[in-house]
């Protein structure tokens, strides 16, 4: 089974060359994932950023300054995106070897139609929960916040518009990026499987020229898509060419210590960067002329400085984790694991709890306490259900679905968030 | 219903004890909404301001805002009321006028169209540029936002005016629809280019939330806490114009 790091990870630095070149000579052009075994480091760093994405979800807390978004340019949307490219090419490229083109594009479209019923599912309980504060809270402090509410006015326009996945209600931004990736999966895993490299400069091409020419999807009822899908799928397909070899590829270069300087100088100097956000006392240390390059960040359009901060800590992260690390079966790694595995449910749930957070801070009480305990609770949650469901497809469903012959199960690599 | 009253009450004694300096505000008295020096320092200047304190000469404010400028039925006690009387309390010497242009509703692109009409009529010494609110809740694209804000800045430059902008508030009921950090990384970055104070009332109004202050989750009816936060915006809006026109030591006894 080919990973990020197989070449790398475990190798002493010295006879690292050689190794690489080996694995490099015996990696196939595709490398095709051993059945029933799972790369565990995935599910784990899935997991993590399942929780950092429901804590950053939630108004700020203590939890929130473990969330790495404070420590650098990039947070957990990045690692999110790019595991599922990883992972959906993992599955669906194995489908599309054995099974063909329209077989595995029709088993993707099953798995879009899943994450748009989910999508709009937590739509239903968004409308619930802003209906009910709409209707209770009036604080003239708020009279002109509280405008945005003038939508549930026209539930004709607004609820068509959720359904075109035109109007998104705030954090409910990822789910339609990633049934827009999915649904050119297959068009993308054709061309990897063509010819990988042209697929990867393909995409690359599209975020240049996005940049270029400020290309965006319009949002309802006006604005554009938080996440543009044109500048994302850089993430996303890079991930995806990981998972079809080219992580196995790349391995010369992420076992070589210059690698590892020069992302440990970049991260290093995006945590200053960083800190001077935190601590204003030190922005008089940023040179003006480097704010004025530097600044915005944009998260839409996933800004290089983001993209590259992204690859530094995945560079280090298959450096310094090796995939056969005895922690990875550990028990206590074993809820992000867990929620790790079943993304989708726990990607929704996730939305769901930072709502219902949200809310229980406001109608039962706020202060930091109470903020830090609705944050763990929160997590708690996401691994009880990530244990139910595993429960349920290991023993619960087990008698049942033993006559037939097993699918191919898209949670396994998830396919999904 | 609230379990926190306790640790509100424990809060406002000891920053009672805290702020026995700060009593001899107006009504506010009772409120302790103190703000850390490092959310009203600035890099940003006000030569315009600084010269007309310095001479003598009247200060013309001109509040340019949205709703959250103003408190519905009750303007004398918005922040723009309560910044001119602080201005005046703390500039004896010299007449402070004030007036509010209200633009509901509008985008810092729509309000781009009418500040120079505004400026003439008024010919301010310092702009007060409340902006943010109107383009994040229609999700205006922050490019766009940022132009215009930066288009709004050069032309009352351009006119002889100080310019102070003023972010949106911090409103956690509406977190989960409003989608504020866009905007309000723009206005900081252009704060920055033009050199323009930046007077952040989300920071603000958010550390008095999670100080304990005001309890912004609340869904009082009343206009009893809005005047309040107004109160203490007004008296913070007025450290910072002097702090920001390096006005301080010299006329602040």
């Amino acid at each position: 089974m080919s990973s990020i790091a197989d070449p790398v990870a475990g190798t002493p630095l010295s006879d690292a060359k050689v190794d690489a070149k080996a694995a490099a000579a015996a990696a196939p052009a595709i490398a095709l994932p051993v059945a029933g075994e799972r790369e565990l480091r995935l599910d784990l760093f899935r997991g993590m950023a399942l929780w950092l994405i429901f804590i950053d979800h939630l108004p700020t807390n203590i939890l929130t300054w473990f969330t790495i978004r404070n420590y650098g340019f990039s947070d957990a949307t990045e690692i999110f995106i790019f595991i599922s490219g990883y992972t959906a090419a993992f599955v669906y490229g194995r489908a599309m070897l054995e099974a063909g083109f329209v077989v595995a594009t029709a088993r993707i479209m099953r798995r879009v139609w899943q994450i748009y019923v989910a999508h709009v599912f937590l739509f239903t309980i968004f409308l619930a929960e802003i209906s009910y504060v709409a209707t209770r809270f009036e604080n003239p402090l708020y009279s002109e916040e509280m405008g945005i509410m003038d939508f549930l006015k026209q539930p004709d326009v607004t609820i068509i518009q959720a359904l075109l996945l035109r109007f998104r209600p705030v954090n409910m931004d990822v789910l339609p990026l990633y049934i827009v990736l999915m649904l050119f999966l297959p068009v993308i895993l054709w061309l990897l499987k063509w010819r990988a490299d042209i697929g990867l400069a393909l995409s690359v091409l599209l975020y240049a020229l996005t940049w270029q020419f400020d290309w965006y999807l319009t949002a309802y009822p006006s604005g554009f898509w938080i996440f543009n899908p044109f500048a994302w799928q850089l993430l996303f397909v890079f991930g995806a060419w990981c998972a079809l070899g080219g992580a196995a590829r790349m391995s010369r270069i992420l076992s070589s210590p210059v690698t590892m300087w020069i992302c440990i100088v970049y991260l290093s100097f995006a945590f200053f960067v960083t800190l001077t956000w935190h601590i204003p006392q030190l922005s008089f240390l940023m040179p003006k002329r480097l704010e004025q390059w530097m600044y915005p960040i944009t998260k839409t359009d996933l800004d290089v400085l983001r993209f590259a901060h992204f690859l530094a800590l995945a560079a280090l992260t298959v450096r310094f984790l090796p995939r056969d690390w005895p922690g990875l079966k550990s028990r206590w790694l074993r809820p992000l694991i867990l929620c790790g595995q079943h993304s989708l449910e726990i990607f929704c749930l996730g939305v769901f709890l930072a709502f219902a957070g949200h809310f229980v801070l406001a109608e039962v009480g706020g202060g930091a306490l109470m903020h830090a305990l609705i944050s763990l609770a929160g997590i708690l949650i996401m691994w009880g259900v990530a244990w139910v469901i595993s429960w349920y497809k290991h023993s619960a469903d087990k008698g049942a679905s033993k006559t037939k012959k097993p699918v191919i199960n898209a949670d396994l690599a998830g396919g999904s968030v | 219903m609230r379990p926190r009253s306790g640790a509100v009450l424990a809060l406002t004694l000891l920053a009672g004890l805290a702020a026995t300096g700060f009593a001899r505000a107006e009504e506010a008295t009772a409120q302790n909404c103190e703000v850390p020096g490092y959310l009203l320092s600035t890099e940003g200047t006000l030569p315009k301001v600084a010269e007309a304190v310095k001479n003598a000469r009247p200060l013309t404010v001109l509040v340019i805002g949205s709703r959250s400028s103003t408190i519905l039925s009750s303007e004398a006690s918005a922040y723009p009321a309560k910044l001119q009387a602080a201005l005046k309390e703390k500039l004896p010497s010299i007449p402070v006028n004030l007036s509010v242009e209200l633009q509901n509703g509008k985008t810092a692109e729509e309000v781009d169209a009418n500040l120079i009409k505004l400026v003439e009529t008024k010919s301010p010494t310092l702009v007060i540029w409340q902006t943010g609110t109107v383009d994040a809740m229609r999700s205006v694209d922050p490019d766009d936002f940022r132009g215009a804000v930066d288009n709004g800045i050069a032309a009352l430059q351009n006119a002889g005016t100080d310019v102070i902008l003023v972010n949106l508030q911090y409103s956690p009921r509406t977190e989960t629809m409003i989608s504020a950090p866009p905007y309000l990384d723009n206005m900081r970055v252009v704060a920055q280019q033009h050199g323009v104070p930046l007077f952040d009332r989300f920071a603000i109004m958010r550390h008095w939330n999670d100080a304990g202050d005001f309890d912004l989750f609340s869904t009082f009816h009343g206009t009893d806490m809005a005047k309040r936060v107004h109160a203490c915006l007004g008296r913070a809006l007025s450290k910072f114009v002097l702090d920001a026109a390096r006005l301080d030591q010299a006329q602040q006894n």
